[in-house]
């Protein structure tokens, strides 16, 4: 039999269909790659009993002639969904030992079109982060390897690193990630995966733990545009219990997918252009437009004027939001608390937070907490809402001229753990090319268009209008043809060799 | 504009209702004020007749009839607290 | 005259501005389907979402937003056709998110005004800044334990209305008046049970002194005043601290301060240090809410006739006075059985035998309108035997005393006990005959200028009537035959 961790989502829901293997046999054979790949800490909480039961109870629906759209399929889910008597962490102490008696409403829906869960993937603290270095329980390695460095351990990008790395070192066929900044999009890149970010208000919030609720956004990641097709529609839909959940139709995402790309206008913005842009990058951002342009879309060059100021302005509302949002860890209803003799409720208080909050989690809560502070409001946060707007005005102002954006999805290839740490904002900067879409609401997406000259990943974004990730799935469902993007981490590599 | 000293930094954090010790405030304070004045920049642009935009939902706000659907599920909401009593959550005596 | 405190210095003027938190009658919370009941089990009308469990959302009950609304018509407020739900960001134990959600830049009402009766039949209208909804936070239990507080989270999540007055309000019975006067109205609407004592309807009184025709003075903030009589202390209290303060030389704080009705003062609540910066924000959870004109116009369509219109009807419409009218609309029961009763009679016969018979019979027996044993078709009764002088006013209150007791129809018990008015002028005549027989020497001193007498003479024919003889024809006919 072959490595059916290798497969495809839609290859193995066609074994499964033939019969070629069972639900149990897909998931064993990843709780086995799992328990080789433990290096990686893609996860915080491994749930390989679940997982057989779950494919037990598949493979029998399947036998009833009951499968669902996902039935048997072995996923991953980001520590950031709550699910239902499985410890749940955002990858944060405070959280640590939190069993959630209820399951997000994501995973809700995966589980109920069969999907088999393995286990709970580590994040940023709070999905903070874009290294995957600042989680409670240790940082997440890529599987892959800088062929110049082979010795360094690389980050798979964050906050959805150990999604990525699991999706990546195939110890899952997919896996949920969650998109504030370029969480979903940015991990993909630079670990050779495919990720989207839907449009917000496309996938239920519900059951999702918090960072900042206006830009928050669930999505797959998975190994090509047809697995990630699939999965959102699976995902995605109307949930009453998020007032932010559009009641739209969820269209089938895979049907959509027929490689006509004739005719689409490919908007290129120039200020994405930006100085001291790695050639790399830039080579691969004209190669995309190449291949486009040969299946016949045109290219029209656009213009996002206030681009330079999406990575400040997210850089206040997030954390203004979040610093409210995680209000609600203090060591009264659940997780940690640490309270000493004679100490009052303001002492267990602050003591809790502090042991209980890393340090990335700690400065923007107080980031945040300043800019909505008396006196700073409206210099701030009131500003930061303000360019907001103007930035959602540039993308529709755009797409009066084109139908999808193509830019590179980060400025980087994967950079070693403990790189970009001595400073913040050097860390934020790797989402310069993302937040803009998650300030706007768009759907955005990454696909891994080739390898750098140190033989990592490196991952285009297409950004679309709202509700149109069909066209974005599209276009990258080409590029995906066009790259021929086959290369392995070396973690698979190394075990075939 | 943003001058973040170490009694701000403690001021902030008592607000955040975080303990910070004094060599994490003073570590804390340059940080800080690295990503405030970085985020200033926004201030190069004009604003004047732009209205603020706090969500991209483009939806209007969704109502539920008044009907009693939830609640009655004591042990799950007191399953993960650190202490509790009878029912009730524990905390530490607030003084009012 | 202007309601002052003499201080030691002169007259001072009080400034008082009151914001009243009413929780909105509604099957569950605000933004959670669990119960809004009152006295459940501790934490038992508590879900996912009202305990802040990661990742909950809150979802608006829409029914809230209805009974907000209707509120704000029933105050002559503008209804915003848009607010904005913002967090106000603070910790305490039962407050479960971190955060109270709240409206803050953009309320759901606007300006309005209310009309407020004094005692002594002045109407004094009273501006409201604005309304707007809230949550409410759950509860802490200090007292039972020595070192542990215990939590309960039954009310958090429950729907407020916070109604904020303009500082209009000058003296502690102008207070007392406009929180009855706002009860009155919610109570009238049906969106608050106006229930003081189960805390579902509390205020905060803002209080500052000045000498007259000065500025306002710095203000404190008087929390969790749950009662009219504690209303009426606090501000009676509160007033003279900072009389007392400002002239022994010192300054009034801005502060937040409690009343404690034990020992009859106000705290301090917080300590300056823990001074409060709420960082409002629109709450990204929550889009901004908009309302239709139309919508707010079918609801104007529903709204009972209020206090106020009511009072002005029965004055201009029955020609009672001010303050019957305004003792009238205190409740809407007595409203209804004054209508009631009054149909086709004279009100303000009516009025009085409510308000000064009735009213005063039911406290007596710790009764209610409701359980009244006389009802409002009997009084009404009870009135027209009067009107038509079958009875007189005097009988009226035998007959009246009768009805309390036995629950009887006043016509019946005239009947039985044959208390008809004696009308006929022989009989009448022949009573004042025998009293003059009988009291020669009275007749006598009357004749020789002891007017004062004649009362006598009335009376012992009245007595000899058993109290049934007309008494218009008895001081007629007696004033003949005395002159005569």
């Amino acid at each position: 039999m072959t490595d059916l961790t290798h497969l495809t989502i839609t290859e193995a829901l066609n074994g499964l269909e033939n019969k070629d293997f069972t639900s149990v046999e897909l998931t064993q054979a990843h709780i086995d790659a799992m328990a080789d790949a433990k290096h990686l800490n893609a996860y915080v909480t491994e749930t390989p009993e679940r997982a057989l039961e779950q494919a037990q109870q598949s493979d029998k629906r399947r036998s009833e002639g009951k499968a669902g759209i996902l039935d048997g399929i072995p996923l991953a889910i980001k520590d950031l969904f709550c699910t239902d008597g499985v410890q749940t962490t955002a990858s944060s102490h405070i959280l640590e030992g939190f069993v959630p008696t209820y399951e997000s409403t994501v995973s809700g829906n995966l589980l109920r079109d069969g999907a088999v869960m393995l286990g709970k993937t580590s994040l940023d603290e709070f999905a903070m982060g874009s290294s995957n270095t600042t989680s409670y329980f240790g940082d997440v390695i890529n599987p892959w390897k800088n062929k110049n460095r082979p010795d360094a351990n690389l980050v798979p990008g964050g906050s959805s690193g150990g999604s990525a790395s699991a999706v990546a070192a195939r110890i899952a066929m997919g896996a949920t990630g969650t998109d504030t900044g370029g969480s979903i999009r940015q991990p993909a890149s630079f670990c050779g995966i495919t990720g989207i970010k839907p449009t917000y208000g496309r996938c239920s919030r519900w059951g999702v733990v918090a960072f900042a609720s206006s830009l928050d956004q669930a999505g797959p990641m998975a190994r090509t545009i047809e697995d990630c097709a699939l999965m959102l529609k699976s995902m995605a839909g109307h949930d009453p219990k998020d007032s932010t959940s559009a009641p739209k139709d969820v269209p089938d995402f895979t049907a959509g997918l027929t490689d006509d790309i004739k005719g689409l206008r490919i908007g290129i913005p120039k200020e994405y252009r930006m100085e001291g842009m790695s050639e790399e990058i830039d080579k691969l951002w004209e190669q995309g437009i190449a291949w486009l342009k040969d299946a016949g879309a045109e290219i029209v060059d656009i213009s996002l004027p206030h681009t330079k100021y999406a990575l400040p302005a997210y850089y206040i509302i997030a954390p203004a939001e979040a610093s409210s949002n995680l209000a609600r860890y203090d060591g009264v209803r659940y997780g940690l608390r640490v309270c000493d003799d004679g100490d009052n409720l303001i002492d267990m208080y602050e003591k809790t937070r502090a042991e209980g909050f890393g340090d990335e989690v700690k400065r923007r809560i107080m980031i945040g907490t300043y800019v909505l502070s008396a006196g700073y409001y409206d210099a701030y946060y009131v500003k930061a809402q303000k360019i907001r707007r103007l930035i959602a005005q540039d993308f529709t102002n755009a797409y009066e001229q084109c139908d999808v954006i193509l830019t590179p999805t980060a400025p980087s290839e994967a950079f070693a753990i403990g790189e970009n740490e001595e400073d913040p904002l050097t860390m934020y900067l790797n989402d310069v090319y993302t937040v803009s879409i998650n300030l706007a609401g768009l759907p955005g997406l990454s696909i891994p268009a080739g390898l750098s000259k140190n033989g990592l990943p490196l991952g285009l974004q297409l950004v679309g209008k709202s509700w149109d990730e069909a066209t974005i799935l599209k276009v990258g469902q080409h590029i995906e043809k066009a790259a021929n993007f086959t290369a392995l981490p070396a973690i698979r590599t190394q075990k075939a060799a | 504009m943003s001058a973040i000293d170490i009694e701000t930094v403690k001021k902030v954090a008592r607000l955040s209702r975080i303990r910070v010790t004094d060599e994490e405030a003073e570590k804390l304070a340059p940080e800080l004020n690295g990503i405030l004045t970085w985020v200033e920049q926004l201030g190069e642009v004009d604003t004047d007749n732009v209205e603020p935009l706090p969500s991209s939902a483009e939806i209007t706000l969704p109502q539920r009839t008044d009907l009693q659907t939830d609640g009655d599920c004591q042990d799950d909401i007191l399953a993960n607290a650190p202490e509790t009593l009878e029912g009730f959550y524990v905390v530490p005596k607030v003084v009012e | 005259m202007a309601y002052t405190i003499q201080g030691e210095t002169g007259a001072w003027e009080l400034v008082i501005g009151m914001e009243v938190h009413a929780q909105i009658i509604a099957n569950s919370k605000l933004f959670s389907g669990s119960s809004a009941k009152f006295g459940a089990e501790q934490n038992h009308n508590v879900s996912l979402v009202d305990a802040a469990m990661p990742g909950m959302l809150p979802v608006l009950n829409e029914h809230c937003v209805e009974q907000a609304v209707r509120t704000g018509l029933g105050l002559n407020a503008k209804i915003n056709n848009y607010s904005v739900f913002e967090r106000k960001n603070y910790f305490y134990a039962d407050l479960p998110q971190g955060y109270q959600i709240s409206q803050f830049a953009h309320p759901i009402v606007g300006e309005g005004i209310i009309e407020i009766d004094l005692d002594d039949g002045e109407v004094k209208k009273i501006g409201i800044t604005r309304l707007h909804m809230e949550q409410d936070a759950g509860k802490s239990m200090h007292d039972q334990h020595p070192t542990k507080s215990f939590v309960d989270l039954n009310r958090s999540g429950c729907a407020l209305m916070e109604i904020v007055s303009e500082p209009d309000i000058r003296s502690p019975e102008e207070a007392t008046a406009y929180l009855s006067k706002l009860r009155m109205i919610v109570r009238y609407l049906g969106t608050c049970d106006g229930n003081m004592e189960e805390g579902s309807m509390r205020a905060d009184v803002n209080i500052s002194v000045r000498k007259p025709g000065d500025e306002y003075g710095t203000r404190c903030e008087i929390k969790n005043v749950n009662s009219l009589r504690a209303v009426h202390q606090c501000i009676e209290y509160e007033a003279r601290r900072q009389i007392e303060l400002i002239e022994d030389g010192g300054t009034v704080d801005q502060e937040t301060r409690l009343w404690d009705p034990n020992k009859m003062e106000t705290r301090p609540l917080r300590s300056k240090e823990e001074a409060h910066d709420y960082r409002y924000f629109p709450d990204p959870d929550l889009l901004p809410l908009e309302v239709a004109n139309d919508w707010i116009e079918d609801i104007r369509k529903t709204l009972p006739e209020l206090p106020d219109d009511i009072k002005h009807r029965f004055v201009d419409e029955y020609g009672l006075s001010h303050y019957d009218a305004s003792v009238l609309i205190a409740e809407k029961d007595r409203v209804e059985y004054f209508e009631t009763a009054a149909k086709d009679r004279d009100a303000k016969l009516t009025a009085n035998w409510l308000l000064n018979e009735l009213l005063g019979a039911l406290n007596k027996a710790g009764l209610t309108l409701t359980e009244s044993p006389v009802k409002a078709q009997q009084l009404g009764e009870l009135v027209s035997l009067i009107e038509d002088k079958t009875i007189s006013g005097k009988i009226a209150k035998d007959v009246f005393a009768d009805m309390m007791e036995t629950g009887k129809n006043p016509a019946d018990i005239v009947e039985e006990k044959g208390l008809k008015q004696v009308t006929d002028t022989g009989a009448i005549e022949a009573l004042i005959d025998e009293v003059i027989a009988e009291n020669p020497d009275n007749v006598a001193a009357y004749k020789g200028g002891k007017d004062k007498l004649f009362g006598f003479f009335v009376g012992q024919v009245m007595k000899k009537s058993q109290g049934k003889a007309n008494p218009a024809a008895v001081n007629e006919i007696l004033k003949e035959k005395l002159n005569g």
